[in-house]
């Protein structure tokens, strides 16, 4: 039997693909390795009652125009936002940012009154320049070394919508490119307090520190959720990101696109230089038009496709595009709250939680694995879901996940050596989060540790990167993966990609799962 | 100067916010915090606890009540299983909706009806012939409404209740200790829920236990804001909102049949004589006029609208009950949206509205009136069938 689709990977994105595919009357199957779907977006009962989001860990600006196209919340998928953004600090109560701005000034304003007063102000010019990245993210990113009219038409109406714009925010807009987050942060607010968590956003997912040029850019990202009709849209999808890919494999499925987990990929069939469907680990083939990966580009043509089928410049580029995983996850089952000293009661907890005390330390924190080492004090984004959503732990328990940076892949050591590690890794990261919030190693039922070695053994992420290759300045837009390819069409004939590594990449948006699908029906090879 | 209800030493400890209002001659919370989306997503994924004391409560006792109530309600309540509530409305000679509200059976000769609206007067009107005794409960009786996936759970740890056996529109009497009350399998959210109804000495005791009981299920208690917003998800119809009473009407035009308020379901034509029944037969022969409609605002009109004036879409924070004219395609004015509300689980703009039958086919394109930088614009509106948000956990 011969499918229109066969797409390797039943990631978010893959399946989000899917459904746009099988919505189109396309017949479409995916192919899971693991016995579970969601890739990196998934929820695993590793320890009874206790449902982890083990790798990706919250729903960062899921396309609302996905859920209303595919009718996810029919097919199970609830979303929760973040209502919080708290920075514990030693030996004080630290600082709670709410939904409520009277009561996030005055918190501010316990470490500075400009701070407090400005920090509208900063949203405010954040939001006009989201609206920008928004029309970025919803659509094919044009290539501005092409001459085809159709780019021409869409770089045209890219810049109309930049004339339009202040000139203030143009100028804005060149330093969101160019500057560091920390330093575009010291440029509006004088206290450390309050630009260390801010500064954080630039660099989660990416081997750059906070004073690394080009950092300032991803800020934006935090304001978008305010201006994409998804309002609010950080937040945890309810039963954990797991959630939020079920959802999709559901849409897909009654749809009639077709789902097979524990079904690992070989190598991609091809013939006379063209993609013509995939062959299984066990050796059986399956045959299409199309083969879509929802892997990263790096897997997807140095593993599956092969260097030896690809132009020499071509597989080059590939090898020239950074992966790099800089981070790990520690994920906790714990009996009790953790008490952070001078916060009573959970309404602290209800959104994230960032352990990143002040500039300095979370520089000191890049400048180890800058030489190969995890950070001794490193970056840490604790949410606990059980506190929103009480389907996840059993009653009165909880789930902690910990995202963490420093965790270089490339340690000194070699990557191959982080599973003797990673036991040692675990411990710092408990213990530097056990100082903010003493007794936290008494109530741990349960532990897991997953290094950048671990994400990539585990999920394919090569590299351990946790969004299919970083999301740095050179590798967005056109360029992502690599120049005169950011179309999800590849050099490789009826081969496509879907996945994180294509525009726009990210965390949970499903962006690249629908564009990809978006531009395959527009293409006359299905 | 409306009254404190018998939970309001415990609600106005919690009501950080002082945001509240008159529900019914009732102090009612709005929201306990500066926000009520927490609440609302309480309601969806753990559990929100409301004070609902403020509905309308009658007992209708003796040999007659089956016989008395049956010929007041839209359905034949003396079918009703003891043990049962189910949801109607009742009517006046023409027809005409005066109020919504549930008939529970607490035992063959004993029913409870809960209203929007003081109805003694309406009930009195057809006790003549009938051997029933009607109490005001209204003032006797703390209600509780216990709403969203952890609810279950929570109720069966303070109280004696089988909940297991309690299926959707179950009610049992129960105790919570060594305080008596009911549960009901009912609520207003649309979602898995209960409601508990107890004397109101007892009321403290029971709040206390409930919200003890719940804390390790991440329980909070919930204000009229967010239930607003999941009732419209729900799709259902409020008295005074989205219809006006018939006995309030001072035009014709204000008067709603059940058949034009979705309400069709409640009304049971073929059977003993009831209030109503003629006028409602002689309608269904025509066909209403009107029918009651959810509609889902077009999301990329209005963000192409806004856009137009450089502003990202602006949307109602809280729940809305102003009306707004309804459009046919072709311009005529064909009715009004009399409620509405964002929808943070379908990330949509929903409304629920009156409109002219001709165009209540779901899947029209109609527009609504929306106003963007000052100025009225119309947008699209597609006709979406109720509810619209419909969890399986609601009757599981």
């Amino acid at each position: 039997m011969t499918y229109d689709a066969v797409i390797i990977g039943g990631g978010h994105n893959g399946l989000v693909c899917a459904a746009y595919l099988a919505k189109a009357g396309k017949k479409v199957v995916v192919l899971e390795k693991r016995h579970v779907l969601g890739g990196a977006a998934v929820t695993e009962e590793l320890y009874p009652g206790f449902k982890f989001s083990v790798a990706s860990y919250v729903v960062s600006l899921f396309r609302p125009g996905i859920i209303r196209d595919l009718d996810l919340p029919a097919h199970g998928l609830e979303m929760i936002p973040l209502e919080t953004a708290y920075s514990p600090r030693l030996g004080d109560q630290g600082l709670c940012r709410w939904v409520d701005p009277e009561r996030t000034r005055r918190e501010i304003a316990r470490f500075s009154v400009k701070d407090s007063e400005v920090y509208p102000e900063f949203g405010l010019a954040m939001t006009k320049m989201a609206r920008f990245a928004k029309g970025v993210i919803d659509a094919p990113a044009p290539d501005p070394a092409s001459l085809k009219p159709s780019e021409l038409m869409e770089l045209w109406r890219f810049s109309d919508e930049l004339r339009q714009a202040d000139p203030e925010s143009l100028y804005m807009h060149l330093k969101l490119f160019t500057m560091s987050s920390a330093d575009l942060l010291d440029e509006w607010f004088e206290s450390d307090v309050l630009k260390a968590p801010m500064s954080v956003s630039g660099i989660i997912g990416t081997y750059l520190g906070v004073r690394s040029p080009g950092t300032a850019y991803v800020l934006l990202h935090h304001y978008m959720g305010e201006i994409d009709g998804a309002f609010r849209s950080w937040g945890y999808s309810k039963g954990g990101t797991g959630g939020v890919s079920m959802a999709c494999a559901r849409a897909a499925q009654s749809f009639g696109a077709e789902i097979r987990t524990q079904a690992p990929v070989d190598h991609v069939l091809l013939e006379n230089g063209r993609a013509r469907g995939v062959v299984l680990d066990n050796g059986d083939e399956v045959r299409a038009k199309t083969v879509i990966s929802n892997c990263d580009p790096n897997l997807t043509f140095l593993g599956l496709v092969g260097e030896e089928n690809l132009d020499p410049e071509f597989a080059t580029a590939i090898r020239r595009y950074k992966l790099r995983g800089s981070s790990g996850k520690v994920n906790l089952a714990v009996d009790r709250l953790p008490v952070f000293p001078g916060r009573e009661g959970s309404a602290h907890l209800r959104g994230d939680i960032a352990i990143a005390p002040g500039t300095e330390y979370l520089e000191r924190a890049y400048d180890e694995a800058k030489y190969g080492d995890y950070s001794s004090k490193p970056y840490l984004n604790v949410v606990i879901p059980s506190v929103i959503d009480p389907s996840v732990a059993p009653p009165g328990k909880h789930v902690i996940s910990i995202f963490v940076q420093y965790a270089p892949y490339h340690i000194k050591e070699g990557a191959d050596r982080w599973p003797e590690k990673r036991e040692a890794f675990g411990d710092t990261v408990v213990k530097t989060l056990a100082e903010y919030c003493p007794g936290l190693e008494e109530s741990i039922l349960y532990r897991q540790v997953l290094t950048p070695w671990d994400l990539e053994k585990q999920f394919g992420l090569t590299e351990g990167n946790i969004f299919q290759g970083e999301l740095s300045l050179e590798q967005l837009l056109f360029q992502r993966p690599t120049a005169g390819w950011a179309r999800y069409k590849t050099p490789v004939t009826n081969l496509w990609m879907c996945g994180s590594g294509t525009h726009p990449g990210g965390g949970i948006m499903g962006a690249s799962g629908r564009l990809a699908a978006l531009a395959l029906l527009e293409s006359e090879e299905l | 100067m409306p009254v404190p209800s018998p939970f309001h030493s415990r609600t106005s400890k919690l009501c950080h916010s002082m945001l509240w209002k008159d529900w019914a001659g009732y102090l009612a919370v709005r929201s306990y915090t500066e926000s009520h989306e927490p609440e609302y997503f309480a309601f969806r994924h753990s559990a929100g606890l409301l004070d609902v004391t403020p509905l309308f409560k009658y007992e209708v006792h003796g040999p007659d009540a089956p016989r008395f109530l049956s010929r007041i309600m839209s359905r034949n309540v003396a079918k009703l299983k003891v043990g049962r509530v189910t949801y109607v409305c009742w009517c006046d000679d023409h027809g005409k909706v005066i109020d919504d509200g549930t008939v529970a059976r607490l035992e063959k000769h004993y029913y409870r009806v809960t209203a929007a609206e003081p109805s003694m007067h309406w009930f009195e009107r057809f006790r003549r012939g009938h051997d029933v005794e009607i109490e005001d409960s209204s003032t006797r009786l703390g209600a509780l409404s216990l709403q969203g996936p952890k609810a279950k759970a929570i109720l069966e740890s303070v109280s004696d209740a089988d909940l297991d056996a309690l299926g959707f529109f179950g009610l049992t009497a129960c105790k919570f200790g060594d305080v008596s009350g009911w549960i009901t399998r009912t609520g207003y959210t649309g979602d898995l829920g209960y409601e508990v109804w107890v004397e109101n000495a007892d009321a403290e005791a029971v709040y206390d236990a409930i919200w003890e009981a719940g804390q390790p299920h991440a329980i909070l208690p919930a204000g009229l804001d967010a239930l607003d917003v999941a009732r419209v998800e729900a799709g259902f119809v409020m008295n005074g909102v989205d219809y006006w009473s018939a006995n309030h009407c001072l035009i014709e035009a204000r008067k709603s049949s059940p058949f034009e308020l979705n309400l069709d379901w409640t009304v049971k034509l073929d059977r003993t004589p009831f209030v109503g029944q003629a006028a409602l037969e002689r309608e269904l022969e025509n066909g209403p006029e009107r029918r009651f409609v959810g509609l889902v605002i077009d999301w990329d009109e209005t963000e192409r609208l806004f856009n137009s004036y450089g502003l990202p879409p602006e949307l109602p924070i809280s729940a809305w009950r102003d009306g707004r004219p309804i459009y046919a395609p072709e311009g005529a004015w064909i009715g009004m949206a009399t409620s509405g509300a964002w929808s943070p689980t379908l990330k949509k703009n929903l409304a629920l509205a009156q409109i002219r039958a001709e165009y209540a086919e779901p899947g029209a394109r109609l527009q609504i009136e929306i106003t963007a930088e000052y100025r009225r614009h119309k947008v699209a509106a597609i006709v979406t069938p109720l509810p619209f948000f419909d969890p399986a956990r609601k009757r599981a």
